[in-house]
């Protein structure tokens, strides 16, 4: 019955590896892989007649001639980068006073704070601020009532709205990443800096942000991504002059029904946005998996 | 700047203000959101008219509350279905890879690890449009080649699913896999020797020390399938769930009832915080 333990052992193993392979593979293939392949080939296309379908690079080189397109493409990518740069800036501040200033049960329950508002829908929160900008919303408001303005006045509906909604959004992502490398500084570098004769400016320039820049790519890196990849915020309170590249994409998928069009504009964001991914890894020499797990 | 490092009473007192002011922004817009459902007006916005219960429990319209309204309670019910079978399918998948990734040595592992990372760099409405486009590719194919139309892989909630699925398995991969991660393998190898069979040791003795990790896991998936909205505007069609009507109801301006909803939503995201909160507590030892 038992003759050969080791072989019935060692078929067992490999059965058991192939099927722990084969979900994975599914998974990866017929829903991230092939989708991507497809969009590819669509975007490569073009409508001669009815069902018919011939190559063409016209997709693109609409991209390229209609400055519409082109420009919505750009203002994202640069309203992208500064909204990562901002909330690098106004979260560092607070992500060190969490990590080093603070100790115990402050600690834990301002960083806990911080994560509060991300368990709710990113919906809800972009309509918080709807509540807030609008032209009957509480600054105005607030703004009348101190004698500020003597008219309601808009604020929703323009480019810093947008990033104020980006910025709150993206904050999530940038701090939890900035505590947890900040956290793993010990003190007595930093104490060490002074007693050397540092300055703050300096102490901080050579020995805090070396330190933290893990966090603070892998944080830049996610909010890129998401600011980029983003509708909602855009959308709700940007309005309709609001430009932001994935509203091409769904107007062109969605209201058009120009599915060619729309997955060349997919193309392009993926691409830009890799791009930046893979820059940004390159400049500050990380792994991708290390920043991502 | 640290505590053990002198520094002025200004510098001190200036830096808690700006971490103060970083606070109230964080919170003003949620507890406006939820003053707002208490307001007896029919627009969310100023001026205060007074306290009411309506956006909850008014029974007709113009006055038409949360808990009355069939349209929201509907695309609740379908968040909760697509949030539940997403869950479970991406606990699943996620504990296989975490094993696939913890225990199994084999060529192009690193390779197949980057690629499971993927769907974390995909922006989400493109990873919605390109399930949507290859779908639709599938269900032409068999419409041509059987004169069979598929209805399932037209946009709807079974796409919705899958899109779902497809991202969120990774990040439950990543958080199953770090707790497997720890697990000190020869307690399994221990259970062997007492005779117990693999799948038995991994049952009785692996999957329990995994238990607080997947429900962690179970937790994040559930909301990020309930609150997602970029893949799922993609590939919605007729029934919507409550983040796409939400969406609808928003563009078109709305009674503080999407107040109450919201509020409903803090609720529920509060108890499953806590929940997870209890699962993930750092292990005694």
């Amino acid at each position: 019955m038992s003759g050969e333990p080791g072989n019935v052992n060692r078929t067992q193993y490999r059965l058991g590896f192939w099927l722990l392979l084969a979900p994975i593979v599914l998974w990866l293939s017929l829903l991230i892989i092939l989708p991507h392949i497809d969009m590819v080939l669509v975007s490569l296309r073009e409508r001669i007649a009815s069902r018919q379908y011939g190559f063409s690079l016209s997709n693109y080189t609409a991209f390229f001639t209609e400055p519409l397109y082109w420009n919505t493409f750009v203002r994202t990518a640069v309203m992208s980068v500064i909204a990562t740069l901002l909330t690098l800036i106004i979260a560092f501040p607070v992500s060190f006073y969490i990590a080093k200033v603070l100790t115990g049960r402050p600690k834990i329950a301002l960083f806990i704070l911080c994560l509060i508002p991300f368990w709710v829908s990113e919906l809800v929160r972009t309509y918080g601020w709807m509540i807030l900008l609008r032209e009957t919303g509480l600054i105005s408001g607030a703004l009348q009532w101190f004698g500020l303005a003597d008219q309601p006045v808009e604020m929703l509906y323009n480019d810093v709205a947008i990033m104020v909604g980006l910025i709150y959004t993206s904050m999530l992502f940038m701090v939890v990443p900035l505590v947890t490398t900040l956290d793993s500084l010990d003190n007595s570098l930093i104490e060490a800096g002074y007693d050397l004769g540092g300055s703050s400016l300096h102490v901080m320039k050579s020995i805090v942000i070396p330190h933290a820049m893990p966090g603070i790519m892998s944080g830049c890196i996610v909010v890129f991504m998401l600011t980029l990849g983003n509708y909602l915020t855009p959308t709700l309170l940007g309005g309709k002059d609001s430009l932001w590249f994935t509203e091409q994409i769904y107007t062109q998928f969605i209201t058009r029904f120009n599915w060619e069009q729309g997955a060349a504009f997919g193309i392009l964001l993926l691409v830009l946005s890799s791009l930046i991914v893979w820059l940004g890894l390159k400049i500050t020499k990380q792994s991708f998996t290390r920043v991502m797990s | 700047m640290i505590p053990s490092i002198a520094s002025s009473r200004f510098f001190r007192m200036s830096y808690l203000g700006y971490v103060t002011l970083f606070f109230i922004f964080l919170i003003t817009p949620l507890v406006v959101v939820a003053a707002f459902s208490f307001n007896d007006s029919l627009f969310p916005s100023l001026p205060w008219n007074g306290f009411t219960w309506d956006w909850y429990f008014g029974e007709g319209e113009p006055r038409l509350g949360l808990f009355h309204d069939e349209a929201l309670l509907d695309s609740i019910g379908v968040s909760v279905q697509v949030a539940a079978v997403t869950t479970l399918a991406s606990l699943a998948l996620a504990t296989c890879n975490a094993f696939l990734f913890e225990r199994e040595q084999f060529p192009g592992k690193n390779f197949l690890y980057v690629l499971m990372l993927m769907p974390l760099v995909v922006p989400g409405v493109i990873l919605g449009v390109s399930i949507l486009v290859f779908s639709s590719t599938v269900a032409n194919w068999f419409e041509v080649q059987f004169n069979y139309e598929i209805e399932a892989l037209r946009p709807g909630l079974l796409l919705v699913t899958l899109g779902q699925f497809a991202f969120i398995t990774t990040i439950a991969t990543l958080v199953i896999s770090a707790r497997l991660r720890k697990f000190d393998i020869t307690q399994e190898e221990a259970a062997m020797n007492l005779g117990a069979s693999r799948l038995t040791a991994i049952a009785t003795v692996t999957v329990p020390f995994l238990k607080p990790a997947l429900l962690g896991a179970g937790v994040v998936a559930f909301l990020m399938s309930f609150e997602n909205f970029n893949t799922t505007l993609m590939l919605v069609g007729s029934d919507a769930p409550l983040t796409i009507a939400m969406f609808d109801r928003l563009r078109e301006g709305s009674t503080p009832v999407l107040n109450a909803v919201s509020v409903l939503l803090m609720v529920g995201s509060a108890c499953l915080a806590l929940v997870s909160m209890f699962a993930q507590r750092p292990d005694k030892h």
